[in-house]
């Protein structure tokens, strides 16, 4: 199945998210509230843990950072399936896309690991 | 006039976001009342604002010879709006940006302008 695909099902299903999720909350006062928001309110509704990670250069990159993400977890621990774990990834890169989307944020995320189940989100801020 | 009503829903966002103020409240209240010269008898017309954190901004207006909608009526139909409109969005079906042909959306909004007239 291509990535692509992937990618657009979690994106479409973050836009869902970032609309049903903040429901009751106020309104975000800048851009690191959502970031925050993706880490606690997003993550712990999806996988029921939160981000353990958020760093940013301030200029519009964000890196947030899982020790031992879920869908990694029963893969391996270590180098084993390095190769292979990106493809997994695809799907939740996709949310993270559509979520920021609804919430007014043009992105771009990708996903990298180091070694399981530890892995990292970079998301890049794309300004109009 | 929805155009317009637009505009001072900018406005207001605008404006709240440079006060700093704490109240980062979704419900904005009244945008402003105005005389509908076009419509014989001229009818006062209130219109009141509602953006969701995802910026959907939701008008409505209210023809306000009907008995005065309390503040809390109003705030309460906005919820019921904001909730329908996350139902439709979370419809797998349904791609953003179209116009909404959902059925029970359309239901939930005749109900409430039923109950109000």
């Amino acid at each position: 199945m291509s990535l692509c695909v992937l990618e657009g099902m979690g994106f479409r299903v973050g836009q869902a998210l970032g609309e049903r999720l903040p429901q009751e909350t106020l309104a975000f006062r800048e851009e690191l509230d959502v970031l925050k928001f993706l880490c606690k309110d997003l993550w712990v509704a999806v996988f029921q843990k939160q981000m353990d990670s958020l760093r940013t250069n301030h200029q519009g990159t964000y890196v947030l950072q899982d020790n031992s993400f879920p869908l990694l977890i029963r893969m391996a621990s270590g180098l084993q399936y390095l190769e292979e774990a990106p493809k997994f990834l695809t799907f939740t890169c996709g949310l993270l896309r559509g979520t920021l989307s609804t919430l007014g944020i043009k992105s771009l995320v990708t996903a990298s690991v180091a070694s399981l189940p530890t892995c990292k989100f970079q998301v890049v801020i794309q300004k109009t | 006039m929805v155009h317009t009503s637009l505009d001072v829903v900018d406005e207001k966002i605008s404006a709240m976001g440079k006060a700093l103020v704490d109240q980062r409240e979704l419900y904005l209240g009244l945008l402003y009342p105005t005389e509908d010269h076009k419509v014989y008898p001229s009818y006062l017309l209130c219109r009141y604002g509602y953006v969701t954190n995802s910026k959907v901004k939701f008008v409505m207006v209210v023809d306000s010879s009907n008995t005065a909608l309390r503040d809390n009526e109003i705030r309460s139909m906005f919820r019921k709006l904001h909730s329908s409109y996350t139902d439709v969005m979370c419809n797998p079906f349904y791609n953003p940006g179209d116009r909404i042909q959902s059925r029970a959306f359309d239901s939930m909004v005749t109900s409430m302008m039923v109950q109000v007239c």
